[in-house]
C-alpha cells in the first residue's frame, strides 16, 4: 500500500476540490466532495463522512518511507462534528459548529482537502487520489496504528515541549509558534464572543419587531391610527437592525471567522509538527548518550542507532525548515486574504445598511402627525 | 387654564354659572335627537317663554340693546332648552310658589334630564352677572348650530382648562351652599309669585338694569352666610382699594383655600386663582367705588351696545368651547351656521362675551397672574374676525372656523414658547447626607412669568414634591398627572459614595434626562402648566423643602398604583359602564401596559446585548493586538494593530448606541409605561366618582322610602325631615352625576390628548434613535474604508 502510495501524482486539480454540503444521514454527517479532473473537464462526485477523512489523515501521517515526514506541518483536519452533541461538545468546535447546515465545517474540510492536495509530499500519497476519486468508500480496513498511535503515545508520556533546542531557528520558532497558538485561539474565542453575541442581539431585535406589531391597534381614532403606524415602522426598522446583525455575524463567520479559527488550528498543527521534532531531538540525544556511555561490545550498536537518529533528525529539520518557511507565507496569505474579504463584506453591509436607515428615517419624517 | 369666559361675576354666581356649564353631558344625550328640530323649530317658543328669562340678562348687560336684539339673543336659551324643559319651566312658573319650584328642579336632576332645567333656572337668579348667561348662550350656540352636539357640549365642559374651573367654582356653591342656589332660584319666583314665568324673570332684570353692581352683592350677602366663597369675598370688598395684585399675589391659596374645602375632594388650584381673582377684581372693586375698574366695566358694555367690536368676543368664542368643538368635530357647525337662528345666537354668544374679555383684560395686565395663553389665543384669534360687525361675523366666522380653528391651536402649539432644560448635575454635600442637585432653566415668552429667562436649582426630592403636589389637586379631576423617575436608591448611593465611575455618571445624566422629559410633560400639559405650583417651581428662587416624597418614589410608588389598579380593575366588573368608549379605552390601555412592559423588557435585553457585545469587541480588540505584537511578519503586524484600533472605536461605537437604544427606547418605554399608570389612575377617578354617584342614589332611593313610610304611618312630624332628607340628597344626587360626567369628559379628553402626546413622542425619540443609528453606521463605514487598505497592504 506504502508504495502504491507513493506513485503518481494527483488526477484532480487542487483549488477545484469543493466540500459543497453535508447530509444528514441518521447519526452521521456525510459530507459531498466535488472536484474536477485535470484531464478533460470531468468531475468527481464524491461522498464521504469524517470517518473516511480520519482514514485519509492517517495515511498521510503514515507514510514512513518518506523521509521526514515527521516534518511535514499536516492540514489539520477538524474534529469531528457531533450531531446533537450537548452544546459544551459543540463549543469545542467553535466556528465550525456555526452557522446553518454546517456550512462553516465544510468550508474547513474543504480548506483541509484543498492544503493537503496542494501539498508537494502530502498529494503524491495514493490515498488522496483514492479519497477523491474513488467512488466506493476507501480503505474501510480499520486505519494502522501507525505514528498515529505513537505520537499520542509520546504526548501522554513526555513532556518534552521546554526542551532546549540546539538550533536557534527552531528555538525561536518554538517561542513564537507557542505565543501565536495562544494568541490566535484567544483571538478566535473572542471573536467567538463577538459573532454570538450579534447573533444574540439579531434574535433580540426579532423578537422586538416582532412584539412591536402585537402593539398594532385596530382603531380609526387618528391619535391611535398614528401611533399604530408609527409602531409597524419601527417595527421595520428595527427588522432592519436584525437583518444588519444577521449579515455582519454571517460575515464575520464565513471571512474571518473561518480564517482565525484556521489560524489557529495550523498553529496548532505547526505546533505539532515541532513537538514532534523536539521529539526527534530527543531521541537523538538520548542516542548520542547512550553511545557515549555505552560499553565497547555496544558500542557499534549504539553508533549505528545514534547515526540513524542522527538521520532522521536532520531529515526531520529539513523538512521542518522548509515547511514553516511555506507554512508562514500561507498563514499571512490566509490572514490576508480572511482579513479583506471581511473588510469587504461588512463595508459592503454596512452601506446597505446605512442605506436602509437613512430610507427608514426619511419615511418617518414624512409620518404625517 | 384661561377659560374665563364666564367669570367675571362674583363668585357667588360663578359658580351657578358653572352649574350650567356642566351640566352640559348628561343633558345632551337626552336632547341628542333633538338638534335638527332645535335648528328649525322654535325660535318662537324660545322667544315667549324665554325672552323674560333672557331680558334681564340682555339689558344688564347692556341697556341700550333694542327689543329685537333681546328678542334674537334669546333664541338660544330656546334651543338650549328643548321643549321639555320649558315645559318645566313654565310650570313652576304658574304654580309661583317656591317649595314646588325647589321639587321641580331637583326631581328632573334624578332623572338625569334635570341639567339643562336647572341651568335655565339659575340662569335667571344669577342674572345680575351676565356670566352664567355667557356659558348658558355659549352652549346653546354651539348646539345650534349641528347635531353632534354632544361632543359639542361635552368637550366644552371637559376642555383641559376651562371646564375644571368652572367646575371648581360650581361645587362650592353647590355643595357647601346648595341651598343658596335653592334660594337664588326662589327669590325671583317668589317675587312674582303667581305672574307668568316671562316677567318673573324680568323682574330681577330689571332690577338690575337700576343697578348693576348691588345684585351681586346682595345675594351674596343674603345667601351665602354659610358658604365660605361669602368670606372670600368680605376681604375683597373690605380692600378695594388696595392693589388686587397685591391681594392675590401673596395670598391666593388662604383666600380660596376654603372654597376649595367645601368640595369633596381638593380641586384644581389653577384655575380657582385665576377666576375668583379676575372675577373679585373685576366686580367687587368696581361696584365698590366706582374705580377706574367700573370705568372700564362700562366701557366694555358699551362696544356690546354697538355690537360692532366683535374681535374680543369672537376670539374668546373660538377659544373656549368652539375650539373644542370644532377641534373634535370640525363638520358640525356648517349646517346650521347659516340659518338665522344660529345667527342669533353667535350674536347673542357674542354681546355676553363681550364684556368679559375686556374686563378680563383688565384684569390680566393688573394682576399679571393669569393665562397668558389665553391673550395669547385671542390676539390670534382676533385676526380672522377682526373688522367685520358682530352678527354676520358670528355667522360667517362659523364656517371658516372649523379650518381655522385647528390651525390656530396648531400653531398655537408650535408656538409655545417655553423650553426648559435641566443641566449641571451636581453632588452637594457629602456622604449619606449628599445629593444632587439640577439646574432647571427656563425659556420663555410667556407673559405668565416675570422674565424670559430664570433659572432655579433643583434637587430630585423637589421634583417629587411637585409631583405630589399636582397630582393632590389634579387627578381628581381625571388628569393624567405626568409622574417623575423612580427614586433610586442603589443608584444614588452610588453617587453619594462618590465613585465617579461610569455607571453612576450614566445614572446621573439618565436621570438627569428623565427629570428634563417629566417637567416637559408637565409644563406642555395646558391645565398643569397655569398650576401655581409649577409656576413656583420653575421660578420661586429658595423652594421650601418637599416632604414625605419617600412613600411616593421608587417601586413602592409603582407598586401602589398597580394595586390601586388591580383593586380597582375588579371593580370594573361591578360599574356598568355607560360609555362603550371608556370600557375599550381602559382595556387598550391595559393591554398597552403589558406590552409597553413587554417591550421594555426586550429593549433591554437588546441594550444589554449591546453593551456584551461592546465589551466582546473590546475582548477581541485586546487578543487581536496581542496577535498582531507577536506576529513576525511586518505587514500583517501592522494590520492586525490597526485593526485593533478599528474594533477599539468599534467597541466605543457599540457602546454608544446601547446608550442609545437605552435612552431612546428603554427610558421612553419607561416614561410610558409610568404614563399608564396615570392614565389608570384617571380611568379609576372616574370610576370612583361613578361609586360615589350610584351611592348616593342608592342613598336617595332610601331615603324616598322612608318618606313613602312615613307618609303611610302618617307621621306628619318627621315628614319634613325626610323631605328635608331627599331634598339635600337629590342634590347631592345631582351633583355627583355631574362630578361624573365632569371627570368622565376630562378623562376622555385627557386620553385623547395623551394619545396624541404619545404617537407624537414616539415619532420624535425614533427619528432621533435612527439619526443616531445612522450617524453610527456611517462612522463604521468609515472604519471600515479606512481599514480595508491596511488588510490589502499586507504582502
Amino acid at each position: 500500500m506504502m508504495e502504491e502510495a507513493r506513485e503518481g501524482s494527483l488526477s484532480v486539480s487542487a483549488q477545484t476540490i469543493r466540500v459543497t454540503e453535508a447530509v444528514r444521514d441518521g447519526d452521521a454527517l456525510t459530507f459531498i466532495v466535488i472536484s474536477q479532473k485535470l484531464s478533460g473537464s470531468g468531475e468527481y462526485h464524491v461522498a464521504r463522512t469524517h470517518e473516511d477523512f480520519q482514514w485519509l489523515q492517517q495515511c498521510l501521517f503514515s507514510q514512513e518511507v518518506v523521509p521526514g515526514i515527521l516534518g511535514v506541518i499536516f492540514p489539520p483536519l477538524p474534529a469531528k462534528p457531533q450531531l446533537n452533541a450537548p452544546a459544551k461538545v459543540l463549543k469545542q468546535l467553535g466556528f465550525l459548529a456555526m452557522g446553518e447546515d454546517w456550512r462553516m465545517y465544510c468550508m474547513a474540510l474543504e480548506t483541509y482537502l484543498q492544503q493537503v492536495a496542494a501539498h508537494t509530499t502530502l498529494s503524491k500519497n495514493k490515498c488522496l487520489e483514492n479519497f477523491l476519486t474513488s467512488s466506493e468508500p476507501p480503505g474501510h480496513q480499520r486505519a494502522r496504528k501507525g505514528i498515529f498511535n505513537r505520537l499520542s503515545q509520546a504526548m501522554e508520556g513526555m513532556r518534552k515541549e521546554g526542551h532546549k533546542d540546539v538550533d536557534d531557528f527552531f528555538q525561536t520558532e518554538r517561542d513564537n509558534n507557542l505565543t501565536l497558538t495562544g494568541c490566535s485561539k484567544s483571538a478566535t474565542e473572542r471573536f467567538i464572543d463577538v459573532v454570538l453575541t450579534e447573533q444574540k442581539l439579531a434574535v433580540a431585535c426579532g423578537h422586538f419587531s416582532t412584539a412591536l406589531h402585537l402593539c398594532v391597534e385596530q382603531e380609526e381614532d387618528s391619535a391611535v391610527l398614528a401611533f399604530s403606524k408609527i409602531c409597524v415602522k419601527l417595527s421595520e426598522v428595527i427588522d432592519s437592525i436584525k437583518r444588519n446583525f444577521e449579515s455582519v455575524a454571517e460575515n464575520n463567520l464565513s471571512t474571518l471567522g473561518l480564517g482565525l479559527d484556521l489560524e489557529s488550528r495550523c498553529q496548532e498543527a505547526e505546533k505539532e509538527m515541532l513537538y514532534r521534532r523536539t521529539c526527534k531531538l530527543v531521541e537523538l540525544e538520548t542516542a548520542s548518550r547512550n553511545a557515549e556511555r555505552a560499553k565497547p561490545v555496544k558500542k557499534a550498536a549504539m553508533d549505528e542507532l545514534k547515526v540513524a537518529a542522527e538521520k532522521e533528525f536532520d531529515h526531520v529539520s529539513g523538512v521542518a525548515k522548509q515547511e514553516i518557511a511555506r507554512f508562514h507565507s500561507t498563514h499571512v496569505e490566509l490572514l490576508r486574504q480572511a482579513l479583506i474579504l471581511w473588510c469587504e463584506k461588512q463595508l459592503e453591509t454596512a452601506r446597505d445598511t446605512s442605506f436602509r436607515y437613512s430610507q427608514h428615517l426619511q419615511a418617518f419624517k414624512g409620518l404625517g402627525e | 387654564m384661561p377659560r374665563i369666559v364666564g367669570c367675571t361675576c362674583t363668585p357667588l354666581f360663578e359658580p351657578m354659572a358653572t352649574s350650567s356649564e356642566r351640566s352640559p353631558p348628561p343633558f345632551p344625550e337626552d336632547l341628542e335627537p333633538e338638534p335638527d328640530e332645535v335648528g328649525d323649530q322654535d325660535s318662537d317658543d324660545g322667544e315667549d317663554i324665554f325672552l323674560g328669562t333672557d331680558n334681564p340678562l340682555e339689558i344688564k348687560m347692556d341697556p341700550s340693546l333694542s327689543a329685537s336684539d333681546i328678542a334674537n339673543s334669546t333664541k338660544p336659551l330656546s334651543e338650549a332648552s328643548s321643549p321639555p324643559v320649558m315645559d318645566l319651566l313654565s310650570e313652576p312658573a304658574s304654580q309661583a310658589s317656591s317649595a314646588p319650584m325647589v321639587d321641580l328642579l331637583l326631581e328632573p336632576a334624578s332623572e338625569g334630564s334635570s341639567a339643562p332645567m336647572v341651568n335655565i333656572l339659575s340662569e335667571p337668579a344669577s342674572e345680575a352677572s351676565s356670566a352664567p348667561m355667557v356659558d348658558l348662550l355659549m352652549e346653546p350656540a354651539s348646539e345650534a348650530s349641528s347635531a353632534p352636539m354632544v361632543d359639542l357640549l361635552m368637550e366644552p365642559a371637559s376642555e383641559g382648562s376651562s371646564a375644571p374651573m368652572v367646575d371648581l367654582l360650581m361645587e362650592p356653591a353647590s355643595e357647601a351652599s346648595s341651598a343658596p342656589m335653592m334660594n337664588l332660584l326662589m327669590e325671583p319666583a317668589s317675587e312674582a309669585s303667581s305672574a307668568p314665568m316671562m316677567n318673573l324673570l324680568m323682574e330681577p332684570a330689571s332690577d338690575d338694569l337700576k343697578e348693576p353692581p348691588k345684585p351681586d352683592i346682595d345675594p351674596l350677602a343674603d345667601i351665602t352666610n354659610d358658604t365660605p366663597l361669602s368670606e372670600v369675598k368680605t376681604p375683597v370688598a373690605a380692600m378695594p382699594q388696595e392693589p388686587p395684585s397685591d391681594l392675590f399675589d401673596d395670598e391666593p391659596s388662604e383666600l380660596f383655600a376654603e372654597p376649595r374645602q367645601s368640595n369633596t375632594a381638593k380641586q384644581q388650584q389653577t384655575s380657582i386663582f385665576d377666576e375668583p381673582d379676575e372675577d373679585l377684581f373685576s366686580e367687587p372693586l368696581g361696584e365698590a367705588s366706582k374705580k377706574p375698574q367700573n370705568d372700564f366695566f362700562k366701557e366694555a358694555l358699551a362696544p356690546v351696545a354697538k355690537a360692532s367690536n366683535v374681535c374680543g368676543p369672537l376670539s374668546d368664542n373660538y377659544n373656549e368651547h368652539p375650539t373644542d368643538i370644532f377641534s373634535e368635530e370640525a363638520i358640525t357647525t356648517l349646517p346650521s351656521a347659516v340659518s338665522t337662528v344660529s345667527v342669533n345666537s353667535k350674536t347673542n354668544g357674542v354681546h355676553s362675551d363681550e364684556e368679559e374679555p375686556d374686563i378680563f383684560a383688565e384684569a390680566t395686565v393688573e394682576l399679571s397672574l393669569d393665562s397668558p395663553r389665553n391673550d395669547r389665543k385671542k390676539k390670534e384669534a382676533a385676526k380672522p374676525s377682526a373688522s367685520a360687525p358682530a352678527p354676520s361675523v358670528s355667522a360667517s366666522a362659523s364656517k371658516p372656523q372649523p379650518k381655522t380653528l385647528e390651525e390656530l391651536e396648531e400653531e398655537v402649539e408650535d408656538k409655545f414658547e417655553l423650553n426648559i432644560s435641566i443641566t449641571n448635575p451636581e453632588k452637594v454635600g457629602d456622604g449619606m447626607n449628599a445629593y444632587m442637585a439640577y439646574k432647571v432653566s427656563t425659556q420663555t415668552t410667556l407673559p405668565m412669568f416675570r422674565s424670559k429667562t430664570f433659572t432655579v436649582r433643583r434637587r430630585f426630592s423637589d421634583f417629587l414634591g411637585l409631583y405630589e403636589k399636582l397630582s393632590d389637586k389634579h387627578t381628581l379631576n381625571g388628569y393624567i398627572v405626568p409622574p417623575p423617575p423612580e427614586k433610586s436608591i442603589m443608584g444614588m448611593t452610588k453617587v453619594k459614595v462618590g465613585k465617579e465611575d461610569n455607571s453612576s455618571a450614566e445614572f446621573v445624566e439618565r436621570r438627569r434626562a428623565a427629570l428634563e422629559r417629566y417637567l416637559q410633560r408637565v409644563v406642555f400639559h395646558p391645565s398643569l402648566l397655569q398650576d401655581p405650583d409649577v409656576r413656583e417651581f420653575l421660578e420661586r428662587d429658595d423652594m421650601p423643602r418637599a416632604h414625605n416624597t419617600q412613600a411616593l418614589s421608587g417601586a413602592g410608588f409603582l407598586k401602589m398604583i398597580n394595586r390601586a389598579t388591580d383593586s380597582l380593575s375588579k371593580m370594573t366588573i361591578k360599574m356598568n359602564e355607560s360609555d362603550v368608549w371608556f370600557e375599550e379605552k381602559l382595556q387598550e390601555v391595559e393591554a398597552e401596559d403589558q406590552q409597553l412592559r413587554k417591550l421594555h423588557i426586550m429593549v433591554d435585553s437588546l441594550v444589554g446585548h449591546r453593551k456584551e457585545l461592546s465589551v466582546n469587541t473590546g475582548g477581541f480588540a485586546k487578543s487581536v493586538a496581542m496577535l498582531g505584537s507577536s506576529e513576525d511578519n511586518t505587514a500583517l503586524s501592522r494590520a492586525l494593530s490597526q485593526l485593533a484600533e478599528v474594533e477599539d472605536k468599534m467597541e466605543q461605537l457599540h457602546q454608544e448606541q446601547a446608550a442609545s437604544d437605552s435612552f431612546c427606547f428603554a427610558e421612553l418605554l419607561a416614561d410610558y409605561i409610568r404614563l399608564l399608570g396615570s392614565v389608570r389612575a384617571s380611568f379609576d377617578q372616574r370610576m370612583k366618582t361613578w361609586q360615589r354617584w350610584q351611592d348616593a342614589q342608592n342613598m336617595l332611593q332610601k331615603k324616598r322610602e322612608t318618606e313613602a313610610k312615613l307618609l303611610w304611618a302618617n307621621k306628619p312630624d318627621k315628614l319634613q325631615q325626610a323631605k328635608d332628607d331627599i331634598t339635600e340628597w337629590e342634590a347631592k344626587v345631582t351633583q355627583y352625576e355631574r362630578d361624573f360626567d365632569r371627570v368622565s369628559a376630562t378623562v376622555r379628553k385627557e386620553v385623547l390628548r395623551f394619545e396624541k402626546e404619545k404617537a407624537r413622542d414616539f415619532k420624535k425619540q425614533i427619528i432621533k434613535y435612527l439619526e443616531s443609528l445612522l450617524q453610527s453606521q456611517q462612522q463604521l463605514i468609515k472604519y471600515w474604508e479606512a481599514f480595508l487598505p491596511e488588510a490589502k497592504a499586507i504582502a
